[in-house]
């Protein structure tokens, strides 16, 4: 399996990298699209099942708006040669997180082991154990989201609520007309 | 769009939605829950919308609907959370289940935890629905064919 998960990781990196110099935005946005399913079926390797069907309905959604966004605009392309300090920050800081994650990763389990058998009072263990007996949910996810973990999964909804009342707000056509005697500002 | 395109999306549109009801529904047996099987709606009438344009589109799900069914999402699982403080001891108690508890791995189960995934459901559908249709129609300078979407009257 690690063989499948190394070439799909791959991958994802060839579609990013695609993605980023690509000059079409239309093919832009298709290997993001990419690089997403790549994702979906990482997480379908690695038994999230629930992660992997909001991976990938979020990514056919999001990919229909990019489309719809990218295509047939008029596009302003810029020329010219690139920020050195801008590219030198990054490879700088790119290299900085990778000596941080390749010391996370040598502390990991296994994949397929589960994280929490070392610590054996994690409420992880405690979850598996009585999450059918104490909410009744099959699904074990959907018992810690809505009943152990409800509060934040409201505030996921919250959030969600304030960005579509943004996006309301902000992309409105019509304005409400100024009262008589207050000048536009 | 074509008559081809308008007649498979209508035949698609039955399976999308099925699919999207029964994440809803099974969310607390099977992988799915309220957030999916919401966006999967969701993208099933942004597809109606883009195979339809807006204005025949809008009989099905309307803007103004749209939006008024997204607060009522949210209203209903804010609701749900407050009624396990009055009826049970804290605030998101599943109070259905302590008192009643149901067959287990039955879809009549689980206490609050299907009306919560139906009420996010409601919410994410229409609240990514309203996102799409307001980004979707936003006019940008120098730009084409535009997707007019006529509800915002007031």
């Amino acid at each position: 399996m690690t063989s499948y998960l190394t070439f799909l990781l791959v991958f994802m990196i060839i579609a990013a990298l695609a993605a980023v110099t690509m000059e079409d935005l239309l093919s832009a946005v298709i290997s993001l699209g990419a690089l997403g399913f790549a994702a979906s079926i990482v997480f379908l390797m690695l038994k999230a099942p629930d992660v992997e069907i909001v991976k990938r309905i979020v990514e056919v959604l999001v990919l229909v708006l990019l489309v719809r966004a990218t295509i047939r605009r008029d596009v302003e392309t810029v020329s010219g040669t690139r920020d050195t300090f801008g590219m030198i920050a990054a490879a700088v800081l790119i290299l900085l997180m990778s000596v941080f994650v390749i010391k996370v990763v040598g502390s990991l389990p296994e994949v397929g082991d589960s994280a929490m058998a070392r610590n054996a009072d994690a409420p992880s263990n405690h979850y598996l154990d009585k999450s059918l007996e104490e909410t009744g949910a099959g699904n074990a996810v959907t018992g810690v989201l809505l009943d152990y973990r409800g509060y934040d999964t409201l505030g996921e909804a919250t959030v969600l609520f304030a960005a579509v009342l943004g996006a309301v707000t902000l992309l409105r056509k019509r304005a409400r007309r100024l009262p008589a005697g207050r000048a536009e500002s | 769009m074509s008559e081809i395109v308008r007649t498979v999306t209508r035949w698609i549109f039955a399976f999308i939605a099925t699919y999207g009801v029964y994440l809803v529904a099974y969310g607390h047996l099977t992988p799915g829950g309220g957030f999916a099987g919401g966006v999967m709606l969701a993208s099933g009438y942004v597809l109606l919308v883009l195979s339809r344009g807006a204005k025949e589109a809008e009989k099905s799900l309307g803007l103004r609907p749209a939006k008024a069914l997204d607060s009522v999402g949210a209203l209903l699982f804010l609701a749900i959370a407050v009624l396990g403080l009055v009826l049970g001891q804290g605030f998101f108690e599943n109070f259905i289940q302590k008192s009643t508890p149901g067959e287990p791995l039955e879809i009549l189960n689980a206490g609050i935890i299907p009306l919560c995934n139906i009420a996010i459901a409601l919410k994410v559908m229409t609240s990514l629905f309203v996102v799409f249709v307001v980004m979707a129609s936003v006019r940008f300078a120098g730009s084409g064919e535009e997707l007019e979407y006529t509800s915002e009257e007031e």
